[in-house]
């Protein structure tokens, strides 16, 4: 099982049946994966906080849901992870690409990368840190009952030497 | 037209359609003149009622009206895209224009110079109804989806209270209604 499949797998065995995404470079395999699938709802989006609102009407409506992210996106969408999500206790699984971490080539994604763990913290967004592709395919089923039980975001920071 | 005014002739006209309604006056005058479990009122997150209301519409059946405003639009104009390339036919987005950021005292917006249902139109929505006088949603209604309507409406608040039910039991009584 390689990376790209291990997400993709762990979030259908999470039951996850609607995503909204945005491109990473990390990420690509696993957007066209979600977009061939047709139990999942996947809707590209324009900006993180216009995927997080989305998903938060699909989730009144009754779906799993999920976001495909870079961290960089965390940043625009620190309002509404706050003042909707867990204003309502709304849950959502956050799978981020983590870049700025070791390994990155970018200079211009350190600041960022730097500070997502913060970011989370200070949101109180619980966060999984798996290594290796069977990790994370357990820790997507896991994080998103503690999502949905605790009425939260959850996320799944997937740092560079992840893939 | 007053938006208090507006939002009763609307709230009127609906049966059992879902709504989302925008942060701060629009939700409170909303829960004033009626109030139902087909509401979701939004106390935050400004920007994102036609976003939830897009995810929404494309989780179930029913059809979806979301309330917004010219100020939160243009906050997140990049739905507009989103909506018309998903093309949800249950989605009705009713723009309630006052060319002012009304919960915050009355700021201007762009939309005074700017039509936000050109906008619209260039976007690719096909069903785009302006509205300057009574709000008739017969027409509307009836309207295959994304479908947008530009209400112009007077500024200025009405004077209504806060609502007084906390965000958890808004999300319980809309979910429950939705089962």
């Amino acid at each position: 099982m390689d990376s790209s499949d291990a997400i993709y797998q762990g979030l259908k065995k999470a039951g996850i049946d609607f995503v909204v995404s945005l491109p990473c470079v990390n990420l690509g395999k696993i957007i066209e994966m979600v977009d061939c699938d047709e139990e999942i709802t996947h809707v590209p989006v324009t900006r993180e906080e216009e995927g997080f609102g989305i998903c938060a009407g699909a989730y009144l409506g009754g779906k799993k849901t999920a976001i495909l992210m870079q961290n960089s996106g965390l940043g625009n969408s620190v309002n509404v992870l706050a003042s909707l999500y867990k204003l309502y206790k709304l849950p959502i699984l956050m799978v981020m690409s983590h870049r700025g971490t070791e390994g990155e080539f970018m200079s211009a994604q350190i600041p960022m990368g730097e500070a997502t763990p913060g970011v989370l913290d200070t949101l109180e967004i619980a966060y999984f840190l798996p290594k290796t592709p069977e990790d994370a395919y357990k820790a997507l089923s896991e994080a998103w009952l503690l999502s949905e039980m605790g009425g939260s975001p959850v996320a799944m920071l997937l740092e560079i030497g992840f893939w | 037209m007053k938006r208090v005014d507006a939002i009763k002739r609307i709230s009127e006209q609906l049966e059992d359609e879902l709504v989302i309604c925008n942060i701060g006056f629009p939700s409170r005058e909303l829960y004033a003149v009626k109030d139902s479990p087909t509401h979701f009122y939004m106390l935050g997150s400004m920007g994102m009622a036609s976003s939830i209301g897009l995810g929404l519409a494309l989780a179930q059946e029913r059809k979806v009206v979301a309330l917004d405003g010219d100020g939160s639009l243009l906050m997140n104009l990049g739905s507009l895209v989103t909506i018309y390339n998903q093309d949800p036919e249950n989605f009705i987005l009713i723009l309630l224009d006052n060319e002012c950021y009304g919960s915050t005292g009355s700021q201007c917006t762009y939309a005074s110079t700017v039509n936000l249902s050109r906008i619209a139109e260039a976007v690719g929505f096909k069903n785009i109804f302006s509205f300057k006088g009574d709000l008739d949603l017969t027409e509307v209604l009836k309207a295959e989806g994304p479908v947008f309507v530009h209400a112009k409406v007077e500024p200025g608040n009405a004077d209504v209270p806060v609502i007084d039910m906390e965000p958890e039991e808004i999300k319980e009584r809309f979910m429950e209604n939705l089962k």
